[in-house]
């Protein structure tokens, strides 16, 4: 855009090479195109809550709602009287396994094969090499570690009565077997209604598994468990059997270890051909009462990957048009009520209604506060997409290539009301029979609409075509800049001697890089050098990881001393930046183009991330000059650069700007040293790829940037 | 209803129905429906039954006045109407998991070719001229829709060894040739076979698609070509020319019971032929057809079906929603057989000292002719129980309907194979993944060998892999009980034929010695995902590429029933066939393997991208090759002599501009020194100018 906008005037006179005299005149003015594609790229972020369209389910094969819907009142019996199994169970002190066993015996009722799963939790430990390997990490467990908690899946698979059983359907419900809760009681309830219901039928294709995931060690390990079972079984588990059967032994939990339904043995895993998508389904009892029934999408699975657009669409589709929820997706509390956003709304507002008095076919019509929530729910999928850490146990499925969403119902009213419970069961299973029966329906894989989107309503989203232009916009100055100073004299030249000068314009410029050259492997030195010190950085967190007992905050000191010594000795071995002397504007650029790279091979693996890391390191990169050089300028100038220099030192940092955010939205009084240490070990957890780019990307760029704040 | 008035009209006499026909001058099948109701003195039942009753009275004869003749000029040796015989049996099964199982088996056989020539009176001809044309020695072709549950279903009874197949279409067949001509037969007899059962056989003509296994799927076999097409579908118009095979079609006796919606409703659907031929016995033709139904689709409470609950009770009438009316007349043959298994003897006997089928558990409909008993291995057991209905005792005014009523609830299970077999893809990805093949013991072997002493299982396994899954053989690993093995112990025979890109598949034949202690095993091979040609994929994006089934038999298992000699035995087909020494073979499923898709699109993309750096490169080599560069300086300084039109306006129109604007542009200073040199607000100014202009042209223009 700017591009085009800067060729008209010079257009005119072109002389020599367009193409070479356009990159000339765009470098030279590049303090004009970098503020301007910058201002430009915060612009066309503000505008995508605008530019959103609307979904449409894009596979025809899908054909949401076409069929009548079987579920009955007779299953909503069912559900309830297992419910009331389920609830009868709690009361009796047990070890865990009744009601693993209870939906065994029911599944098998049902006429499914039926098997437990049983798993160890695995311990979180940091691998530096397991980033973007689809399983989590895996550690066997050793032998001091609590034997006794393994949990239980209990897993029926109904065969399509004509299917090849090729593909599969997943239903996960989680729960906890230790303390059941009413409405974990009614998913699995749910679950089991329209289970018994998909046994009778005859229309399915493709086999249902459904997988009662046993969460006491929380719903995503649960799953993935099961999944890496599925998908990538250990045959060779002497010793962990062994274990397993050694702490049985020990606790006398005999019956744990060999169940049996109907004399089959029910410990083999089983499997069901190849997943075609997979459903998890929640209830979840709201305190405050609303008017209808409402279902909550979460979609985001790790580093950003989302499933097909169809699979929420179908979801949506039904829910709204033939189940009549309420159909919400995940946003930022805050932002709903924040002032600016809502004056910014306005402008948009007044302006889409301009722009559609110029051309009617502008269709960009959209109200303040529909912008406003618009923008809360773009900004709480941007940073759930760029945290790269799924939103529930669908992100499980996901690094297995399986779409899969969590479908989280709130009924409206409470549940204790028999009657609103039976309504609540109707919709409910009626919905996931609809999107079962559509899924069952597709021929091919999940193919025809978008993997790469943000969503801005549960019937709006912005595809990849048009977010990435804020993007582009605010990296497209970074290599102009990065270049400037190489032909910053040159330029100058050019506009002394401009007579006899053109036509060996190109080889002095080849002359004045030549000749810089050297000075520019000193900056690559330094830039190398911090990027070095950035990996040593990033690996420090394993070897304190083997530490045992050791709290957040001291982790954090110990992090950030060790850090600290290691860029000393760093300098000590390849001398320091100032020693000699190197040009600030040369180290500048050479730090620029390093984070041009960055951000660009970001973008491929994590979008989202590189999107709101451009937003901090853009005008980092762009606006640094070093405190001392600022004398040339007017005052108000340089005050004015002075404070966004510090303002931006201090943010950019990523543990004083996560501090910031973590003070601001839940008061200074909670924030302490470790908290970093606790998020980084988070992100490591959920082998997320942001914490790569905050460590490798981020944190040089900020390193380098201090230098040259502090360029004597 | 309406396919018997169809049939029936052509069949009847001419002179019986002419004058009701020109009442009703309605054609076809509807006007015989008219017309029975038209005659006034019979009630209208009665009319059809009389109908029908002629009608089969007109085939009784029929036969008999075509054969007559032409057996007595066959003339002297004399035993020619019993050289051509057909036979039709029906077996029917109770299914522990409340379903039913019928098995439908025809047979007809014809003396060796040179004994009676071209011509044949039953047999049909289609399968004796391809016999005699291809040479074939054995052809087995199947048609499946379904899955057969051998954990419900059984897996070690002659029915589940023979008669389950993989999905799909399933062919293989042993030629009598030599073997360099055995190639092109096959592909021959591949299109003949679709072109006569209306199914893409044809596809199995390509030498990726079919496979010569050498003893793996059966014993010493050199001539032998074996091709699956798992994703074949089966339906009604496989089951037609299947049918016209039969010299009754299913116009009379059992096959009159294959009511379309009700066979194909079912759980396993298998429809089956089998041709062997020989020298000395000629041709015997074996038509199968095995269905799994659901009784009724009644829902029932099914908690307290874990309880147990009653049985389904069902008959031929509410399964197949008909009744048999009379046997074939040209069957030698015609029973129906009702099976209850070993285990659900054994509750019997429990139950109650068994005396006849009248008994405290269950009733049957009808009265059995005959019940025969399985002798078992082992004495102190019970075998399984034949009760035998004779379909010749039937006909329209006391049609057979064979069926069953439970009274209490009963729970029994099947016999299994001593592993049950499962085969799954692992991995995930479009590069690369493993196949693995998993055997869970059933602990049904201790029965079959009895004792805890050091024995051993042998087991075969055969895998056809298609070329663009590449398998790595030498990956192959095992593992039992969690514990690696050395291949070479486990392994008794290996025979491996690499698959080739594009020409041949992969061929795995293994025998493998477990030990019978063993819970668990399981075999491993990694493979590499290949890349198919751009026109052998699938027109759309696609579900992914299949896998057929493996098929892995225990040849130290032997599937087979034995009973008391008897003559009345020898004339059954079905029973000799279940005498049969077969090995236990069970399938495992289909697989389906996700390959890398390319961007169909992308081919459009790549041409417009090449088309614009072509362009951009031809332009500037051509700019490069035309440009005289001291004229143009000579040109540039004329130029900057005498300024052209266009920028002397501008640069007029701009000075006046400048003038007006002076006063307002005096007053932020700081704007001028802060931007670039060029970039001066005069510039500034003409590109706001000329954007208003445009937006003000725009407006002005669309409201006009």
């Amino acid at each position: 855009m700017a591009t085009e906008e800067k060729e008209k005037p010079k257009g005119g006179a072109a002389r020599s090479r367009l193409i070479v005299r356009l990159g000339a005149f765009l470098v030279s003015h590049n303090l004009f195109v970098s503020v301007v594609c910058c201002i430009a790229g915060f612009i066309a972020l503000l505008l995508l809550p605008v530019l959103a369209k609307n979904t449409y389910i894009s596979e025809n094969a899908l054909m949401p709602g076409s069929a009548n819907p079987a579920f009955s009142a007779q299953d909503v019996m069912e559900a309830n009287r297992f419910v009331k199994d389920i609830i009868d169970q709690r009361t009796i002190e047990g070890t865990g396994i009744e009601i693993p066993r209870l939906v065994g015996q029911h599944m098998a009722g049902v006429g499914a094969e039926v098997y437990y799963h049983k798993f160890l939790p695995h311990k979180n430990q940091f691998h530096p090499l397991h980033f973007f390997s689809c399983t989590p990490n895996t550690v066997t467990v050793q032998n001091n570690s609590s034997c006794a908690s393994f949990g239980v899946n209990s897993v029926g698979i109904i065969r399509a009565p004509r299917g090849d059983g090729k593909e599969a359907i997943v239903l996960v419900t989680p729960y906890n077997p230790w303390k059941i809760e009413l409405s974990e009681a009614l998913s699995l309830g749910l679950a089991f209604s329209i289970f018994s219901l998909l046994s009778q039928v005859s229309w399915l294709a493709k086999d249902v598994v459904w997988l009662a995931a046993d969460s006491q060690f929380g719903e995503y390990t649960s799953v993935s468990a099961w999944l890496k079972d599925y998908h990538s079984p250990v045959f060779f588990s002497e010793s962990r059997k062994m274990n397993v059967d050694v702490c049985h032994e020990s606790n006398s939990h005999q019956d744990r270890n060999h169940i049996t339904v109907k004399g089959e043995n029910a410990n083999a895993f089983r499997r069901a051909g190849t997943m075609a998508a997979a459903l998890v389904l929640k209830v979840l009892e709201k305190k405050e009462r609303q008017e209808r029934d409402s279902l909550t999408i979460y979609a985001e699975a790790s580093n950003g990957q989302m499933p097909n657009l169809d699979l929420i669409n179908i979801v949506h589709y039904l829910a709204v048009h033939r189940q009549g929820l309420r159909v919400k997706i995940a946003t930022i509390g805050s932002l709903l009520n924040s002032v600016w956003l809502r004056s910014v709304g306005e402008i948009v507002q007044r302006l889409c209604r301009v722009a559609k008095s110029l051309d009617p076919r502008w269709k960009y019509d959209i109200t303040s506060a529909d912008y406003v929530e618009g923008s809360a729910t773009l900004a709480s999928s941007m940073y759930h997409q760029a945290i790269g850490v799924p939103t529930g146990s669908h992100g499980a499925f996901r690094d297995y290539q399986v779409d899969a969403v969590t479908l989280e119902l709130s009924p409206g009213f409470s549940l204790k009301n028999e009657n609103s419970q039976s309504a609540f069961f109707l919709r409910g299973g009626r919905l996931i029979e609809g999107v079962i029966r559509s899924v069952n329906n597709l021929l091919e894989k999940f193919h025809q609409s978008f993997f790469l989107y943000f969503l801005t309503a549960p019937n709006k989203f912005v595809s990849v075509g048009v977010y990435m232009i804020a993007f582009a916009l605010l990296i497209a100055p970074l290599p102009i800049v990065a270049v400037a100073p190489f032909s910053g004299k040159n330029e100058i030249r050019l506009s002394t001697d401009k007579g006899n000068q053109t036509p060996g314009y190109t080889c002095t410029d080849e002359i004045e890089i030549s000749i810089g050259s050297w000075k520019w492997l000193h900056a690559a030195k330094v830039v190398f050098m911090t990027h070095l010190w950035a990996v040593i950085v990033l690996l420090l967190p394993y070897f304190m990881s083997q530490i045992p007992y050791i709290s957040p905050t001291t982790s954090m000191l110990v992090w950030v001393a060790v850090a600290t010594s290691a860029l000393l000795i760093l300098y000590l071995i390849l001398g320091s930046p100032y020693s000699n002397d190197c040009e600030w504007v040369l180290l500048k650029s050479v730090m620029i183009a390093a984070a041009f790279i960055g951000l660009g091979l970001m973008s491929i693996i994590n979008f989202s991330t590189a999107q709101i890391g451009a937003l901090i390191v853009v005008p980092m990169c762009l606006i640094v000059r070093p405190l001392k050089r600022h004398k040339e300028v007017a005052l108000c100038m340089r005050v004015m650069l002075m404070t966004c220099n510090l303002v931006l030192a201090v943010i950019g940092f990523p543990p004083t700007a996560l501090l910031i955010l973590k003070g601001l939205s839940e008061g200074f009084g909670r924030v302490g040293i470790g908290d970093f240490w606790v998020w980084a070990e988070f992100l490591w957890i959920w082998n997320s790829a942001t914490y790569l780019y905050l460590l490798l990307v981020h944190l040089p760029c900020w390193a380098l940037y201090v230098h040259i704040l502090l360029h004597p | 209803m309406q396919q018997t008035c169809v049939t029936i009209i052509p069949k009847a006499p001419a002179s019986f129905m002419t004058g009701s026909l020109l009442t009703t001058s309605n054609g076809g099948s509807t006007a015989h429906c008219t017309v029975a109701d038209a005659l006034p003195p019979p009630p209208p039942l009665m009319a059809t039954h009389f109908h029908r009753s002629t009608a089969l009275l007109l085939l009784l004869i029929l036969p008999h006045v075509l054969v007559g003749p032409v057996l007595a000029s066959g003339g002297p040796d004399g035993g020619g109407g019993a050289s051509e015989e057909f036979s039709e049996e029906l077996l029917l099964k109770p299914l522990p998991d409340r379903k039913v199982l019928a098995h439908f088996h025809f047979q007809s056989t014809a003396l060796p070719s040179a004994t009676n020539g071209r011509h044949h009176f039953l047999f049909p001809k289609a399968i004796a001229q391809l016999v005699e044309k291809f040479r074939i020695k054995e052809l087995e072709l199947s048609f499946t829709q379904g899955r057969w549950n051998y954990e419900n279903w059984g897996g070690s009874d002659p029915m589940s060894s023979t008669n389950a197949k993989p999905p799909g279409v399933e062919l293989w067949t042993l030629f009598d040739l030599p073997i360099t001509e055995v190639d092109a037969t096959w592909k021959n007899l591949t299109h003949t076979l679709s072109g006569l059962f209306c199914a893409s056989i044809n596809f199995l003509e390509s030498s990726t698609a079919y496979s010569a296994p050498r003893w793996g799927f059966h014993p010493n076999s050199d001539n032998l070509r074996y091709g699956a097409l798992p994703r074949e579908a089966v339906c009604t118009e496989n089951l037609t020319p299947w049918l016209k095979l039969l010299p009754c079609r299913d116009k009379a006796g059992l096959a009159s019971l294959l009511d379309r919606p009700s066979i194909y409703k079912g759980y396993y659907h298998s429809q089956r032929l089998r041709i062997v031929s020989a020298k000395l016995t000629g041709i015997v033709l074996e038509q199968t057809l095995t269905v799994v139904l659901q009784p009724n689709v009644r829902r029932n409470n099914p908690v307290s079906s874990t309880a147990g609950s009653l049985q389904p009770n069902w008959s031929m009438s509410s399964v197949f929603k008909k009744k048999i009316t009379g046997q074939c007349v040209l069957a030698k043959v015609s029973r129906v057989f009702l099976e209850l298994e070993e285990s659900l003897v054994a509750e019997l006997e429990k139950r109650v000292s068994r005396d006849s089928w009248s008994n405290p558990l269950f009733e049957l409909s009808a009265m059995p002719d005959r019940e025969i008993k399985e002798l078992n291995a082992l004495q102190d057991q019970s075998g399984s129980i034949l009760y035998e209905f004779n379909v010749a005792n039937s006909n329209e005014y006391e049609p057979l309907d064979v069926g069953m009523m439970w009274k209490v609830p009963l729970v029994w299970s099947c016999p299994h194979a001593p592993f049950h077999v499962s085969r799954f893809l692992m991995g995930s990805g479009n590069e690369r993944g493993s196949l693995a093949i998993s055997l869970q013991s059933t602990q049904s072997h201790e029965q079959f060998l009895g004792g805890s002493h050091a024995c051993t299982v042998e087991v075969v396994v055969f895998q056809v892999v298609p070329w663009y899954v590449k398998v790595y053989y030498h990956t192959l690993q095992i593992f039992i009980d969690g514990k690696p093995q050395t291949v070479s112990d486990v392994i008794e025979k290996l025979q491996v034929t690499p698959s080739e890109d594009k020409l041949l598949p992969g061929t795995l034949e293994l025998m493998l010695r477990f030990p019978c202690s063993m819970h668990s095993g399981t075999l491993t091979l990694d493979f590499d995902k290949g890349f198919l040609h751009i026109d052998e994929y699938p027109p759309d994006a696609n579900q992914g590429f299949d896998i057929p089934s493996a098929l892995v038999s225990f040849p130290g298992f032997q599937s087979s029933r034995s009973y008391h000699e008897d003559d009345s035995l020898k004339d059954s087909p079905l029973l000799l066939k279940f005498q049969e020494k077969n090995f236990m073979r069970s399938y495992t499923e289909v697989l389906l393997v996700p390959l890398t898709t390319p961007d169909f699109s992308m081919p459009y993309n790549v041409i417009t991208f090449t088309c614009t750096v072509l362009a951009l490169y031809f332009g500037s080599l051509l700019n490069v090759l035309r440009r005289r560069i001291d004229e143009e300086e000579r040109e540039l300084k004329s130029k900057a002599a005498r300024p052209g039109l266009i920028p002397l306006l501008l640069s007029k129109l701009s000075s006046k501009l400048k003038r007006r604007t002076d006063e307002s542009s005096q007053s932020s200073p700081s704007l001028s020194s802060s931007s670039p040199s060029i970039l001066g607000p005069k510039l500034l100014f003409k590109v706001i100018l000329v954007a208003g202009l445009a937006v003000f042209w725009n407006y002005f223009l669309n409201n006009g």
